[in-house]
């Protein structure tokens, strides 16, 4: 709405829907319910009417793991630079900055050491606001120094991901930090490290076919849409539409490619008692 | 073999032409045309230079896609002594899409992977046009195994527009048949040396990828997603592909300026398809000599260095240091 089409007396005072104070409200986009803001967030940002799972920040994922969310962040301060000069259509510096700005992030991975139920954990977790969890050099390096804490610490490592793949603008860089990470866990995983993965909705991509779907154990949150190849790309390859419930966390289950699906309230306890049943003395 | 001509290749057609016509003419008149012809063959020479030294980043594409190109299963004919081929992944089926086998290379073992377009209507789809599933890269991981347990290296040919985006695929696990492959790879007890045939695309080249040694050959690309995906997701557009080619640097010299390729493999004027025999000759030479070098490992060092040098890869600002 224009400001010159606002009343701006003291008293009186133009509301419109979008004026509403944000967050407030939420609709649900699977069932369209209209959930208030403090009924969500009690229910861990989950529907209450249907169940569906609201994607949320690596911040809340913490709160949510963390016990009294007390946790040092390391790896904070490493942020992309721009090794292959993309500058177009959009400048790959300026966006950083400006997803920097907007997300208070500084990349698209936060790397933590804390206690889940007393258990001391390395945990990582994806946000998905920033450039779409993209992998780049960035989020590579993260990874990697979490796999390397962990093993020096002699700690369980758990990763959250939503991403929706490698990043595009730092081109083969990007591709490589497969390969980057996935030889870390090999050298993880040879010295008898535990690492849990919980999928989370988006997984795609260079992700999947990575840190993904490498986990001692595999989780993931109901009806996320895990792939390598996302469902517009399969479309126009085979040019036809995709059967109902493809490539959910409901359908990698059924074709066995993750242990289980854990809804959001159940993610601490169920990882708590993974951990006690396979974490060496 | 070479009707097919790329725009860039005109000029070339053209000075052809005229040198065949002359030789018609002259055969037919009888007049001497052999200092005509000899100075149209020198222009030749020079206009090849001048077109092949100074290629952009898509004309190499270009190449790299020929239908004339030298494919995988043409490099093996040509550098193999002796050559068994291996089939299926002991789980579901056999995937044309990649070759496996063993065999002698100069009296050593090696265990070849190799991707294939394959030439030709009928054995394109046999080959699936080089687009690899799950089923092939367990094949290529069940080999490589076997090479691990007879202590023999591996040699990897990466051409491949992309692992296959189908349903099929999809359903037995693409994302983790390529994340397996990377895992296993990378502590692989053996030397595993890789060279970039034609198309290097994403996930789905690296899953063969992983490697001591990365070899390019001349006319190749290799990067995250092809030009085209990433055109049309960041520019809307796939008529951007040029764009997106060059934003990206996808060309073999490109990664050799990155530091993941660690050699560029001469090509023989004019581009592989020109010449089978040189161009094979080129990449067994490479080939052998860093074999050579590697051989001189152990499985520790070798594995200690693999996942060393991966470790390096990508730039980053540490606001810390």
């Amino acid at each position: 709405m224009p400001d010159w089409f606002r009343r701006n007396t003291k008293n009186i005072q133009t509301y419109s829907k979008r004026d509403t104070k944000e967050g407030m409200w939420h609709s649900c986009p699977s069932c369209r319910a209209v959930i208030y803001q403090t009924v969500l967030k009690d229910n861990f940002f989950v529907c209450h009417e249907c169940s569906f799972h609201f994607r949320i920040t690596s911040d809340a994922y913490i709160n949510l793991l963390i016990d009294n969310n007390d946790y040092q962040e390391f790896s904070k301060n490493i942020v992309s630079s721009n090794p292959l000069n993309f500058t177009i259509p959009k400048d790959y510096s300026s966006q950083i900055q400006e997803t920097i700005n907007k997300t208070n992030k500084n990349s698209a991975i936060t790397t933590v050491k804390g206690k889940i139920n007393n258990i001391e954990v390395i945990l990582g977790v994806m946000d998905f606001s920033f450039i779409g969890g993209s992998m780049g050099s960035v989020v590579g390096e993260k990874i990697s120094r979490a796999i390397i804490k962990a093993e020096e610490e002699n700690l369980p490592l758990i990763i959250i991901t939503s991403s929706g793949g490698a990043r595009m603008q730092e081109g083969a860089y990007s591709l490589m930090q497969l390969a980057k990470t996935s030889s870390k866990l090999a050298r993880f995983s040879e010295k008898g490290g535990l690492y849990i993965v919980l999928l989370t909705d988006p997984t795609t991509g260079g992700i999947s076919a990575s840190i993904g779907m490498l986990g001692d154990i595999i989780l993931a949150e109901p009806n996320a849409l895990i792939c390598f190849a996302g469902p517009r790309v399969i479309k126009q390859t085979i040019g036809q539409d995709l059967p109902k419930g493809f490539q959910t966390s409901e359908f990698l289950l059924k074709k066995g490619f993750i242990d289980n699906i854990v809804e959001r309230k159940k993610i601490k306890e169920t990882i708590t008692s993974l951990i006690k049943v396979l974490k060496k003395r | 073999m070479n009707d097919y001509i790329l725009d860039f290749e005109l000029p070339l057609k053209k000075i052809e032409e005229q040198i065949d016509e002359l030789k018609k003419t002259s055969y037919r008149t009888g007049i001497d045309v052999a200092s005509s012809i000899e100075a149209l063959e020198k222009e030749l020479l020079l206009k090849k230079k001048d077109i092949y030294g100074t290629l952009t980043r898509w004309q190499k594409l270009q190449l790299a896609r020929h239908p004339a190109r030298p494919y995988s299963s043409d490099y093996i004919r040509l550098i193999v002594d002796s050559w068994y081929e291996l089939h299926g992944d002991r789980k579901f089926s056999d995937d044309s899409a990649i070759i496996c086998g063993i065999g002698k290379i100069n009296s050593n073992s090696v265990a070849i992977i190799a991707q294939e377009k394959g030439r030709g209507t009928k054995e394109k789809l046999k080959r699936n046009f080089g687009m690899t599933r799950p089923e092939g890269y367990r094949k290529a991981l069940r080999v490589m195994k076997l090479a691990e347990k007879f202590n023999i290296p591996i040699l990897t040919l990466i051409d491949t527009p992309g692992a296959y985006p189908g349903i099929g695929a999809e359903e037995r696990g693409q994302a983790e048949a390529i994340a397996r492959n990377i895992f296993e790879m990378s502590s692989l007890k053996v030397p595993i040396i890789s060279i970039v045939i034609g198309e290097g695309a994403s996930g789905g080249a690296l899953a063969i990828g992983v490697c001591d040694k990365l070899f390019c050959m001349e006319n190749t690309w290799f990067s995250v997603i092809s030009p085209e995906g990433c055109a049309s997701i960041l520019f809307r557009d796939p008529a951007e592909s040029k764009k997106a080619a060059d934003a990206m640097k996808v060309s073999s010299e490109d990664l050799l300026d990155m530091g993941i390729a660690d050699l560029l493999i001469k090509e023989p004027l004019g581009g592989a398809n020109n010449n089978y025999k040189d161009a094979a000759k080129s990449l067994k030479i490479a080939f052998l000599s860093a074999l050579d070098e590697l051989s001189e490992l152990n499985s520790e060092t070798l594995i200690y260095n693999r996942i060393a040098k991966y470790d390096k890869m990508g730039h980053w600002l540490d606001c810390n240091e």
